[in-house]
Protein backbone atom coordinates (compact mmCIF):
# COMPACT_ATOMS: atom_id res chain seq x y z
CA UNK A 1 0.00 0.00 0.00
CA UNK A 2 0.98 3.59 -1.14
CA UNK A 3 2.11 6.00 2.28
CA UNK A 4 0.15 8.97 3.18
CA UNK A 5 2.89 11.23 1.69
CA UNK A 6 2.29 9.62 -2.06
CA UNK A 7 -1.68 9.66 -1.59
CA UNK A 8 -2.26 13.56 0.27
CA UNK A 9 -0.59 15.43 -2.64
CA UNK A 10 -2.98 13.68 -5.52
CA UNK A 11 -6.09 14.99 -3.22
CA UNK A 12 -7.34 18.21 -4.73
CA UNK A 13 -8.25 19.16 -0.97
CA UNK A 14 -4.20 19.34 -0.49
CA UNK A 15 -2.98 20.66 -3.55
CA UNK A 16 -0.46 23.33 -2.98
CA UNK A 17 0.47 22.25 0.46
CA UNK A 18 4.61 22.55 1.22
CA UNK A 19 5.56 18.72 1.94
CA UNK A 20 6.76 19.73 5.65
CA UNK A 21 3.11 20.83 6.25
CA UNK A 22 1.48 17.65 4.34
CA UNK A 23 3.93 15.54 6.49
CA UNK A 24 2.99 16.78 9.29
CA UNK A 25 -0.68 16.19 8.65
CA UNK A 26 0.29 12.58 7.18
CA UNK A 27 1.00 11.74 10.90
CA UNK A 28 -2.07 12.18 11.79
CA UNK A 29 -3.67 10.11 9.15
CA UNK A 30 -5.30 6.83 8.85
CA UNK A 31 -6.94 4.36 5.98
CA UNK A 32 -10.30 3.44 6.55
CA UNK A 33 -13.22 1.60 5.11
CA UNK A 34 -16.61 1.92 5.47
CA UNK A 35 -19.07 -0.93 4.02
CA UNK A 36 -22.76 0.09 2.15
CA UNK A 37 -25.05 1.08 4.50
CA UNK A 38 -23.01 1.87 7.42
CA UNK A 39 -22.44 4.66 9.38
CA UNK A 40 -19.63 7.06 9.83
CA UNK A 41 -20.68 9.33 12.38
CA UNK A 42 -24.02 10.16 14.21
CA UNK A 43 -25.39 13.60 14.98
CA UNK A 44 -24.60 14.42 18.44
CA UNK A 45 -21.45 11.72 18.77
CA UNK A 46 -18.12 12.93 19.33
CA UNK A 47 -16.79 14.46 16.53
CA UNK A 48 -13.12 13.18 16.52
CA UNK A 49 -12.32 12.98 12.96
CA UNK A 50 -12.59 14.36 10.07
CA UNK A 51 -12.50 12.60 6.30
CA UNK A 52 -11.20 12.70 2.91
CA UNK A 53 -12.92 10.34 0.70
CA UNK A 54 -11.01 8.50 -1.62
CA UNK A 55 -14.05 6.27 -3.48
CA UNK A 56 -17.28 5.53 -2.74
CA UNK A 57 -20.55 7.51 -1.96
CA UNK A 58 -21.55 9.13 1.31
CA UNK A 59 -24.77 10.57 2.62
CA UNK A 60 -25.22 13.42 4.96
CA UNK A 61 -27.91 13.15 7.10
CA UNK A 62 -30.41 14.96 9.56
CA UNK A 63 -33.01 13.59 11.89
CA UNK A 64 -36.58 15.09 11.22
CA UNK A 65 -39.11 13.57 13.94
CA UNK A 66 -42.00 12.40 11.67
CA UNK A 67 -39.79 11.97 8.63
CA UNK A 68 -36.87 9.67 10.01
CA UNK A 69 -33.32 10.28 8.50
CA UNK A 70 -33.28 12.54 5.68
CA UNK A 71 -30.60 13.07 2.89
CA UNK A 72 -29.15 16.81 2.97
CA UNK A 73 -26.12 16.05 0.46
CA UNK A 74 -24.07 13.24 -1.20
CA UNK A 75 -20.16 13.67 -1.15
CA UNK A 76 -18.37 12.07 -3.38
CA UNK A 77 -14.56 11.07 -3.87
CA UNK A 78 -12.38 14.08 -3.31
CA UNK A 79 -15.12 15.57 -1.06
CA UNK A 80 -14.13 16.26 2.66
CA UNK A 81 -16.50 14.75 5.03
CA UNK A 82 -17.04 16.71 8.87
CA UNK A 83 -15.60 20.11 9.81
CA UNK A 84 -17.00 19.58 13.41
CA UNK A 85 -13.76 18.50 14.94
CA UNK A 86 -12.42 21.96 14.49
CA UNK A 87 -15.02 23.91 16.92
CA UNK A 88 -16.13 23.21 20.09
CA UNK A 89 -18.20 21.23 21.06
CA UNK A 90 -16.83 19.05 18.90
CA UNK A 91 -20.20 16.90 18.05
CA UNK A 92 -21.35 15.93 14.90
CA UNK A 93 -24.42 18.14 13.90
CA UNK A 94 -25.26 15.54 11.26
CA UNK A 95 -24.84 11.76 10.52
CA UNK A 96 -22.95 10.55 7.86
CA UNK A 97 -24.13 7.05 6.22
CA UNK A 98 -21.87 5.11 3.79
CA UNK A 99 -24.24 4.86 0.08
CA UNK A 100 -21.47 2.46 -0.88
CA UNK A 101 -18.51 0.70 -0.55
CA UNK A 102 -16.08 3.92 0.87
CA UNK A 103 -12.70 4.12 1.16
CA UNK A 104 -11.31 7.29 3.14
CA UNK A 105 -8.31 9.22 4.69
CA UNK A 106 -9.31 9.58 8.32
CA UNK A 107 -7.36 12.37 10.48
CA UNK A 108 -7.42 12.83 13.93
CA UNK A 109 -9.03 15.63 15.37
CA UNK A 110 -7.48 16.29 18.87
CA UNK A 111 -3.83 15.25 17.09
CA UNK A 112 -4.64 17.93 14.52
CA UNK A 113 -5.75 20.74 16.48
CA UNK A 114 -2.66 20.46 18.71
CA UNK A 115 -0.27 20.73 15.85
CA UNK A 116 -2.10 23.39 14.17
CA UNK A 117 -1.91 25.37 17.85
CA UNK A 118 2.01 24.51 17.63
CA UNK A 119 2.59 25.80 14.33
CA UNK A 120 -0.22 28.24 13.05
CA UNK A 121 1.34 28.26 9.67
CA UNK A 122 -0.12 24.98 9.09
CA UNK A 123 -2.93 25.89 11.41
CA UNK A 124 -4.00 28.55 8.71
CA UNK A 125 -3.71 26.62 5.69
CA UNK A 126 -6.07 24.14 7.17
CA UNK A 127 -8.50 26.86 8.08
CA UNK A 128 -8.42 28.52 4.75
CA UNK A 129 -9.17 24.95 2.77
CA UNK A 130 -12.21 24.11 5.41
CA UNK A 131 -13.27 27.83 5.06
CA UNK A 132 -13.68 27.18 1.17
CA UNK A 133 -15.56 23.91 1.69
CA UNK A 134 -17.27 25.21 3.84
CA UNK A 135 -18.17 28.23 1.66
CA UNK A 136 -19.02 26.36 -1.09
CA UNK A 137 -21.00 23.88 0.72
CA UNK A 138 -23.14 27.22 2.05
CA UNK A 139 -23.73 28.95 -1.35
CA UNK A 140 -25.32 25.06 -2.35
CA UNK A 141 -27.42 25.03 0.50
CA UNK A 142 -28.73 28.43 -0.47
CA UNK A 143 -29.54 27.21 -3.93
CA UNK A 144 -31.27 24.40 -2.58
CA UNK A 145 -33.33 25.73 -0.63
CA UNK A 146 -34.13 29.09 -3.39
CA UNK A 147 -36.59 25.61 -4.89
CA UNK A 148 -35.75 27.41 -7.99
CA UNK A 149 -37.38 24.23 -9.58
CA UNK A 150 -40.56 25.07 -7.62
CA UNK A 151 -43.26 26.60 -9.47
CA UNK A 152 -43.73 29.58 -7.68
CA UNK A 153 -46.59 31.82 -8.61
CA UNK B 1 -34.39 22.87 -41.28
CA UNK B 2 -37.81 23.97 -41.04
CA UNK B 3 -39.71 24.43 -43.58
CA UNK B 4 -41.37 27.59 -44.46
CA UNK B 5 -45.16 27.78 -44.22
CA UNK B 6 -47.85 29.70 -45.53
CA UNK B 7 -49.16 31.55 -43.00
CA UNK B 8 -46.47 31.30 -40.05
CA UNK B 9 -49.41 32.12 -37.59
CA UNK B 10 -51.80 29.79 -38.32
CA UNK B 11 -52.00 26.47 -36.73
CA UNK B 12 -52.30 23.22 -38.44
CA UNK B 13 -54.46 20.25 -36.38
CA UNK B 14 -52.30 18.06 -34.61
CA UNK B 15 -53.79 14.83 -32.99
CA UNK B 16 -52.48 13.36 -29.81
CA UNK B 17 -51.10 9.97 -30.22
CA UNK B 18 -49.76 8.95 -26.92
CA UNK B 19 -49.99 10.38 -23.47
CA UNK B 20 -47.12 9.60 -20.46
CA UNK B 21 -47.34 11.22 -17.49
CA UNK B 22 -43.58 12.15 -16.26
CA UNK B 23 -44.25 13.59 -12.77
CA UNK B 24 -47.74 14.28 -10.77
CA UNK B 25 -47.62 18.05 -12.61
CA UNK B 26 -45.93 17.08 -16.08
CA UNK B 27 -46.83 15.07 -19.27
CA UNK B 28 -45.03 14.26 -22.56
CA UNK B 29 -46.85 13.94 -25.85
CA UNK B 30 -47.06 12.43 -28.74
CA UNK B 31 -48.67 14.51 -31.41
CA UNK B 32 -49.34 13.41 -35.16
CA UNK B 33 -51.12 15.42 -38.23
CA UNK B 34 -54.51 15.69 -39.07
CA UNK B 35 -54.15 16.26 -42.30
CA UNK B 36 -51.81 16.84 -44.82
CA UNK B 37 -48.01 16.64 -44.30
CA UNK B 38 -46.42 13.19 -42.79
CA UNK B 39 -43.58 14.75 -41.11
CA UNK B 40 -42.72 18.31 -39.30
CA UNK B 41 -38.34 18.15 -39.49
CA UNK B 42 -37.54 20.21 -36.39
CA UNK B 43 -33.90 21.41 -34.87
CA UNK B 44 -32.74 20.01 -31.44
CA UNK B 45 -33.46 23.18 -29.55
CA UNK B 46 -36.25 24.49 -31.16
CA UNK B 47 -40.05 25.17 -30.12
CA UNK B 48 -43.58 24.89 -30.99
CA UNK B 49 -46.40 26.67 -30.32
CA UNK B 50 -49.50 24.76 -29.00
CA UNK B 51 -52.64 26.05 -28.81
CA UNK B 52 -55.48 24.63 -27.22
CA UNK B 53 -58.61 25.73 -29.12
CA UNK B 54 -60.24 28.21 -27.09
CA UNK B 55 -58.42 28.64 -24.64
CA UNK B 56 -55.05 30.03 -25.55
CA UNK B 57 -51.52 29.42 -26.97
CA UNK B 58 -48.22 28.91 -25.75
CA UNK B 59 -44.75 27.41 -26.33
CA UNK B 60 -43.21 24.24 -26.15
CA UNK B 61 -39.86 22.97 -26.25
CA UNK B 62 -39.94 19.96 -28.84
CA UNK B 63 -38.64 16.98 -26.60
CA UNK B 64 -39.06 14.17 -29.40
CA UNK B 65 -36.26 13.00 -31.47
CA UNK B 66 -34.98 14.99 -34.55
CA UNK B 67 -33.82 12.31 -36.77
CA UNK B 68 -37.10 10.22 -36.32
CA UNK B 69 -39.41 12.73 -37.76
CA UNK B 70 -42.52 11.16 -37.97
CA UNK B 71 -44.80 12.29 -34.91
CA UNK B 72 -43.97 15.43 -32.71
CA UNK B 73 -42.91 15.42 -28.85
CA UNK B 74 -43.59 17.76 -26.29
CA UNK B 75 -43.04 17.32 -22.91
CA UNK B 76 -45.42 19.94 -20.39
CA UNK B 77 -46.07 21.20 -17.21
CA UNK B 78 -49.63 22.29 -16.06
CA UNK B 79 -48.62 25.41 -14.49
CA UNK B 80 -50.50 27.90 -16.41
CA UNK B 81 -53.77 28.01 -17.92
CA UNK B 82 -53.55 26.71 -20.91
CA UNK B 83 -51.24 24.00 -20.17
CA UNK B 84 -53.71 22.39 -17.40
CA UNK B 85 -56.31 22.28 -19.81
CA UNK B 86 -53.82 20.68 -21.76
CA UNK B 87 -53.14 18.61 -18.84
CA UNK B 88 -56.35 17.07 -19.32
CA UNK B 89 -56.95 16.50 -22.86
CA UNK B 90 -56.98 12.96 -23.80
CA UNK B 91 -55.61 10.40 -26.59
CA UNK B 92 -57.30 11.68 -30.12
CA UNK B 93 -57.95 15.21 -28.93
CA UNK B 94 -56.80 17.98 -31.07
CA UNK B 95 -54.73 20.82 -30.67
CA UNK B 96 -52.95 23.34 -33.38
CA UNK B 97 -49.40 23.66 -33.94
CA UNK B 98 -47.60 26.14 -35.00
CA UNK B 99 -43.35 25.82 -35.88
CA UNK B 100 -40.87 24.89 -35.53
CA UNK B 101 -39.78 28.13 -34.25
CA UNK B 102 -36.03 29.67 -33.09
CA UNK B 103 -32.62 28.82 -33.08
CA UNK B 104 -30.85 25.34 -32.50
CA UNK B 105 -28.21 23.64 -30.21
CA UNK B 106 -24.67 23.76 -32.06
CA UNK B 107 -24.55 20.09 -32.58
CA UNK B 108 -22.51 20.40 -36.17
CA UNK B 109 -19.77 22.95 -34.23
CA UNK B 110 -19.67 20.27 -31.61
CA UNK B 111 -18.42 17.53 -33.31
CA UNK B 112 -14.88 16.69 -32.73
CA UNK B 113 -15.19 18.33 -29.06
CA UNK B 114 -16.43 17.21 -25.86
CA UNK B 115 -19.90 17.80 -24.70
CA UNK B 116 -21.73 18.73 -21.58
CA UNK B 117 -24.73 19.29 -21.14
CA UNK B 118 -26.33 20.79 -17.93
CA UNK B 119 -29.95 20.14 -17.13
CA UNK B 120 -31.92 21.53 -14.61
CA UNK B 121 -35.92 20.58 -13.78
CA UNK B 122 -37.74 20.84 -16.74
CA UNK B 123 -34.60 22.00 -18.73
CA UNK B 124 -33.92 18.52 -19.62
CA UNK B 125 -36.48 18.67 -22.14
CA UNK B 126 -35.13 20.90 -24.84
CA UNK B 127 -32.24 19.26 -24.48
CA UNK B 128 -33.17 15.75 -24.85
CA UNK B 129 -33.43 16.36 -28.63
CA UNK B 130 -29.58 17.10 -28.70
CA UNK B 131 -29.29 14.04 -26.65
CA UNK B 132 -31.22 11.69 -29.10
CA UNK B 133 -28.70 13.64 -32.28
CA UNK B 134 -25.88 13.18 -30.26
CA UNK B 135 -26.35 9.71 -29.40
CA UNK B 136 -27.01 8.79 -33.11
CA UNK B 137 -23.85 9.98 -34.06
CA UNK B 138 -21.76 9.46 -31.33
CA UNK B 139 -18.78 8.47 -32.77
CA UNK B 140 -18.63 12.64 -34.13
CA UNK B 141 -18.08 13.87 -30.61
CA UNK B 142 -15.40 12.89 -27.86
CA UNK B 143 -16.69 12.03 -24.32
CA UNK B 144 -20.18 13.22 -23.59
CA UNK B 145 -21.68 14.35 -19.91
CA UNK B 146 -24.94 14.80 -19.04
CA UNK B 147 -25.53 16.69 -15.71
CA UNK B 148 -29.40 16.98 -14.50
CA UNK B 149 -31.26 17.84 -11.26
CA UNK B 150 -34.50 17.82 -10.14
CA UNK B 151 -36.49 18.96 -6.98
CA UNK B 152 -37.25 15.58 -5.63
CA UNK B 153 -36.73 11.83 -6.80
CA UNK B 154 -40.31 12.19 -8.31
CA UNK B 155 -40.03 14.77 -10.26
CA UNK B 156 -37.02 13.34 -12.96
CA UNK B 157 -38.16 13.45 -16.23
CA UNK B 158 -37.46 10.64 -18.77
CA UNK B 159 -36.23 8.09 -16.04
CA UNK B 160 -36.01 5.00 -17.88
CA UNK B 161 -33.95 6.76 -20.45
CA UNK B 162 -31.92 8.45 -17.91
CA UNK B 163 -31.07 4.70 -16.58
CA UNK B 164 -30.74 3.84 -20.28
CA UNK B 165 -28.07 6.39 -21.02
CA UNK B 166 -26.35 6.13 -17.45
CA UNK B 167 -25.40 2.39 -18.30
CA UNK B 168 -23.78 3.63 -21.41
CA UNK B 169 -20.11 3.43 -21.32
CA UNK B 170 -19.41 6.10 -23.74
CA UNK B 171 -22.21 8.96 -21.78
CA UNK B 172 -21.20 10.06 -18.09
CA UNK B 173 -24.76 11.07 -16.60
CA UNK B 174 -24.99 12.59 -12.85
CA UNK B 175 -28.22 12.90 -11.74
CA UNK B 176 -29.14 14.82 -8.31
CA UNK B 177 -31.63 15.90 -6.41
CA UNK B 178 -32.34 18.59 -4.18
CA UNK B 179 -34.35 16.81 -1.49
CA UNK B 180 -33.58 13.41 -1.31
CA UNK B 181 -36.69 10.48 0.69
CA UNK B 182 -35.99 7.23 2.11
CA UNK B 183 -35.98 5.51 -1.08
CA UNK B 184 -33.86 7.30 -2.67
CA UNK B 185 -29.74 5.79 -3.34
CA UNK B 186 -28.65 8.81 -5.65
CA UNK B 187 -27.43 12.04 -5.15
CA UNK B 188 -28.84 14.75 -3.35
CA UNK B 189 -27.16 18.61 -3.84
CA UNK B 190 -27.28 21.02 -6.33
CA UNK B 191 -26.32 20.16 -10.13
CA UNK B 192 -23.67 22.78 -10.75
CA UNK B 193 -21.14 20.90 -8.41
CA UNK B 194 -20.72 18.15 -10.30
CA UNK B 195 -19.71 19.91 -13.17
CA UNK B 196 -16.26 20.31 -10.87
CA UNK B 197 -15.94 16.49 -11.52
CA UNK B 198 -17.23 15.93 -14.93
CA UNK B 199 -14.77 14.12 -17.41
CA UNK B 200 -14.28 16.41 -20.25
CA UNK B 201 -11.48 18.83 -21.78
CA UNK B 202 -12.40 22.52 -21.07
CA UNK B 203 -10.07 23.61 -24.25
CA UNK B 204 -11.89 20.84 -26.51
CA UNK B 205 -15.55 21.11 -24.75
CA UNK B 206 -18.84 23.15 -26.15
CA UNK B 207 -21.54 22.88 -22.90
CA UNK B 208 -25.28 23.40 -23.38
CA UNK B 209 -27.07 24.69 -20.55
CA UNK B 210 -30.57 24.86 -19.88
CA UNK B 211 -32.68 25.51 -16.38
CA UNK B 212 -34.17 28.09 -14.34
CA UNK B 213 -32.17 31.23 -14.87
CA UNK B 214 -30.96 31.08 -11.28
CA UNK B 215 -29.46 27.54 -11.51
CA UNK B 216 -27.70 28.63 -15.04
CA UNK B 217 -25.83 31.75 -13.44
CA UNK B 218 -24.04 29.47 -10.87
CA UNK B 219 -23.74 26.37 -14.21
CA UNK B 220 -21.71 29.43 -15.96
CA UNK B 221 -19.42 30.24 -12.44
CA UNK B 222 -18.88 26.66 -12.25
CA UNK B 223 -17.88 25.86 -16.03
CA UNK B 224 -16.02 29.06 -15.88
CA UNK B 225 -14.23 27.97 -13.29
CA UNK B 226 -13.05 24.87 -14.74
CA UNK B 227 -11.65 27.11 -18.01
CA UNK B 228 -14.57 27.25 -20.28
CA UNK B 229 -14.56 30.75 -21.86
CA UNK B 230 -18.35 32.57 -22.87
CA UNK B 231 -18.04 31.31 -26.93
CA UNK B 232 -17.96 27.45 -25.54
CA UNK B 233 -21.09 27.99 -23.54
CA UNK B 234 -24.59 27.77 -24.76
CA UNK B 235 -27.79 28.55 -22.76
CA UNK B 236 -31.54 27.94 -23.83
CA UNK B 237 -33.76 31.09 -22.42
CA UNK B 238 -37.14 30.81 -22.24
CA UNK B 239 -39.55 34.04 -21.87
CA UNK B 240 -42.84 34.92 -22.77
CA UNK B 241 -42.84 34.10 -26.24
CA UNK B 242 -46.82 34.88 -28.23
CA UNK B 243 -46.28 35.17 -31.88
CA UNK B 244 -43.11 33.88 -31.92
CA UNK B 245 -41.96 35.54 -35.33
CA UNK B 246 -40.44 38.44 -33.51
CA UNK B 247 -43.03 40.87 -33.72
CA UNK B 248 -44.74 41.35 -30.68
CA UNK B 249 -41.95 42.05 -28.77
CA UNK B 250 -43.01 40.17 -25.49
CA UNK B 251 -40.14 38.03 -25.46
CA UNK B 252 -37.73 41.08 -25.85
CA UNK B 253 -34.34 40.43 -24.12
CA UNK B 254 -31.94 43.01 -24.59
CA UNK B 255 -31.52 43.79 -28.70
CA UNK B 256 -32.91 40.07 -29.35
CA UNK B 257 -35.84 38.40 -29.57
CA UNK B 258 -36.08 35.06 -27.46
CA UNK B 259 -38.17 33.47 -30.17
CA UNK B 260 -36.25 34.68 -33.64
CA UNK B 261 -32.56 34.87 -31.76
CA UNK B 262 -32.84 32.39 -29.13
CA UNK B 263 -34.03 30.48 -27.65
CA UNK B 264 -30.16 29.00 -27.75
CA UNK B 265 -27.63 31.69 -27.81
CA UNK B 266 -24.16 31.42 -27.01
CA UNK B 267 -23.89 33.25 -23.85
CA UNK B 268 -20.87 35.94 -25.19
CA UNK B 269 -23.54 37.25 -27.63
CA UNK B 270 -26.13 37.48 -24.59
CA UNK B 271 -23.78 38.19 -21.40
CA UNK B 272 -24.14 41.78 -20.91
CA UNK B 273 -27.82 41.33 -20.39
CA UNK B 274 -28.01 37.92 -18.68
CA UNK B 275 -28.81 38.24 -14.99
CA UNK B 276 -30.07 41.62 -15.49
CA UNK B 277 -33.70 42.48 -13.60
CA UNK B 278 -34.18 45.44 -15.81
CA UNK B 279 -33.98 43.28 -19.21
Amino acid sequence: MRGFDALLPEQVFFQGMSPHALDTIAGCASNVRFAADEWIFQEGEDASRFYLLRHGKVALKAFVPGRGEVTIQTIEAGDVLGWSWLFPPYQWHFGARALELTRVIAFDGACLRMKAEADHDLGYELLKRFSQTIIERLQATRLQLLDVYGVHA
Amino acid sequence: MSAIRANPMAPDPWRIERIRRETPDTFTMELGPVVGETTRPFAAGQFNMLYVFGVGEVPISISGDPTRGTSLVHTVRAVGAVTRVMCALKRHDVLGVRGPFGSQWPLREAEGLDVVMVAGGLGLAPLRPAIYQILARRTQYGRVALLYGARTPADLLYRRELYRWGARADMDVQVTVDRGDNAWRGNVGVVPRFIATAQFDPLDTMALVCGPEIMMHFTLLELQKRGLTAEQIFLSLERNMKCALGFCGHCQFGPFFECKDGPVFRYDTIQRWFGKREV
